[in-house]
């Protein structure tokens, strides 16, 4: 047996909040190839957030562990590169010197100072926005913003890819621009990648397994789909190819049928 | 240069153009605009209308424009002005009044307006070696203010338990009037200089530091998060996100700050004495010349108002690109 490159193994998490104990996840275990893009989808409140914290390091999970390419999680670090939700750029900084602070760290040992320049350029073209490198955040626009924060994280080097709602935020027309920038960099650099999303057809367009969970409290991973779907996947040609709206129906079957939110069943 | 003045076409009230009217030679008849002498306010002084000109001109033309904009802008400011001036020259008027009309407090304090510099020596000096005084006492005080302020603030911005143990002492102190530091100052440094300078301190600090630690507990999870993920160390921490993220509020605080400390030392300077505005202004009491008192109010509003403003620019330039939060 072949231990996976990235391996959540019996994740639980409990917060602890005075007296009351609150049970978020439990008996998570997830196996994650290298060069594989894996999504979490899941209503709000499943504790997906609080999961991708654990793989990132920035949570401490109360037992079980993540282990990645041999080694344990114990702390945040650059190998696991976060894309957050809100961008989370420094607003003091330009475009260039948001990815320039992490390129220094990651790399200041390692490359030269022309060498990190031109690394640094290389990944804000890799998104489509070497034009905005000397930018401030404020002066960009949603989408730019995330844009310059997966460049961050590609700029890193990670061994993994942890996307929390990267696109959540945006409005569909760039959101959708954004997933085709994100497929064609996986097309080309074939990372590891984790992302967290609600949106069931971005799960479907961007995976090649989708890890459905379980409501909390005491979320769990309640079916994995794979999706078979070759690749380069063109979102208008997969609108009507039965393997794209069978997956889809699978996850929205699983979301609304088997698990729906507990003020849906309601109704 | 022969340019010739063509003020009959447009000036139609025929005010007199003050010498100093921007006579720039214009070709053909160009548009009117205000010279930068409006000055006498309230009056419509359309600037002249003038023929001949060159090819150079562009720039000044552009320059004079901005200049036209700037008046018009100052125009309110100074019809107040003037209206504040008429009225207390009005109500000073008689020779019963207790207080002289600004006719008479310039007259009177005349040779101290046009000569700041003399220096007759000990505490007989111009206003500018006075102000001089007063500033570097502030500025001294104001320094270590910033420096103990920040510190203290990120102390407790920092740590949940100083904050704790410091938070309600500092809330306590800081409502403590400038001047009752003073006689304790007094016992504690025996000296006159030393004793304004703390006051001036203990003034200006408090601000500063709760500025300061509010802006550092505002800092973004996001920014931590960030931070954590790069592996920044404590001091790479502290200069790329803690500082940068606080500045718009450690500013805030030295604003406050300056011109609690410009407040304090007045006050101060009327009690300790040797040189200074303060003591300007209580010497000019004790030997009755009210015109040289209200001269002096002048400067110390004037000189306030140019210290708010020089740390407002200074918050422009450090933090140029933060956004407002």
């Amino acid at each position: 047996m072949t231990t996976p490159y990235l391996s959540i193994e019996k994740v639980e998490m409990t917060f602890t909040v005075g007296a009351q104990k609150f049970c978020a996840l439990r008996e998570v275990d997830l196996g994650i190839a290298k060069g594989e893009f894996v999504s979490i989808i899941g209503h709000s409140g499943c504790g997906k957030s609080t999961l991708l914290n654990i793989v990132a390091g920035l949570t401490r999970c109360t037992s079980g562990g993540v282990i990645l390419d041999g080694r344990e999680v114990s702390e945040p670090g650059p190998d696991r590169a976060v894309v957050f939700q809100n961008h989370s750029l420094l607003p003091w900084l330009t475009a260039y010197d948001n990815v320039r602070l992490a390129v220094d760290k990651v790399f200041g040992k390692t490359k030269t100072a022309a060498e990190r320049h031109d690394w640094v350029e290389h990944n804000l073209r890799l998104v489509h926005m070497a034009h905005a490198a000397g930018k401030r955040p404020d002066e960009l626009s949603g989408g730019m913003k995330q844009r310059i924060g997966i460049a961050r994280a590609l700029a890193m080097e990670p061994k993994v890819l942890l996307m929390d709602e990267p696109f959540g935020a945006l409005d569909a027309l760039t959101r959708a621009h954004l997933q085709d920038t994100c497929m064609e960099i996986q097309q080309r650099l074939n990372n590891t990648v984790i992302m967290i999303t609600h949106d069931v057809d971005e799960a479907v367009l961007l995976s090649d397994r989708i890890v459905m969970m379980t409501n909390g409290p005491a979320a769990t991973i309640g079916q994995v789909l794979e999706v078979g779907l070759p690749r380069p996947r063109r979102r208008l040609e997969l609108a009507d190819d039965p393997a794209y709206v069978r997956a889809r129906a699978e996850v929205l079957r699983f979301l609304y049928e088997r698990h729906a939110p507990a003020k849906m069943a309601a109704e | 240069m022969s340019a010739l003045l063509d003020v009959t076409g447009t000036g139609e009230e025929g005010t007199p153009l003050p010498a100093n009217t921007n006579r720039l030679p214009r070709a053909g008849g160009g548009p009117r605009f205000f010279g930068t002498s409006a000055a006498a306010p309230g009056s419509k002084t359309v600037g002249p209308r003038l023929r001949g000109g060159s090819g150079i001109m562009g720039p000044i033309r552009g320059l004079a424009k901005a200049a036209t904009r700037k008046a018009v802008d100052l125009l309110p400011f100074l019809v107040a002005l003037a209206l504040l001036l008429g009225l207390w020259e009005l109500a000073c008027h008689g020779t019963k009044a207790g207080l002289p009309p600004p006719s008479k407090v310039v007259a009177d304090t005349w040779e101290l307006i046009v000569d700041p510099f003399f220096d007759n020596g000990g505490t007989d000096k111009g206003l500018f070696w006075h102000l001089a005084a007063s500033l570097k006492r502030v500025a001294v005080g104001f320094s270590l203010a910033a420096v103990a302020g920040i510190a203290l603030g990120v102390l407790i911005g920092q740590s949940a338990l100083a904050y704790r143990g410091l938070d309600p002492l500092f809330q306590v102190l800081r409502t403590v009037p400038p001047l009752a530091w003073l006689p304790i100052s007094l016992a504690a440094f025996q000296q006159a200089d030393p004793s304004a300078i703390f006051v001036i301190f203990i003034t200006s600090v408090w601000p500063i530091i709760l500025n300061t630690a509010v802006g550092i507990r505002q800092i973004p999870k996001d920014y931590v998060n960030v931070a954590r993920v790069l592996r920044l160390s404590p001091l790479e921490y502290f200069f790329k996100i803690m500082l940068p993220a606080t500045v718009p509020y450690i500013f805030t605080g030295l604003k406050i700050g300056i011109g609690l400390s410009w407040l304090a030392i007045v006050a101060a300077e009327m009690l300790i004495g040797g040189v200074g505005i303060g003591f300007f202004i209580w010497d000019a009491w004790n030997s009755s010349l009210m015109s040289e008192i209200i001269l002096a109010l002048v400067y110390v509003g004037l000189v306030g108002f140019m210290l708010d403003r020089a740390i407002t620019l200074l918050a422009a330039r450090v933090g140029g690109g933060m956004p407002k939060r």
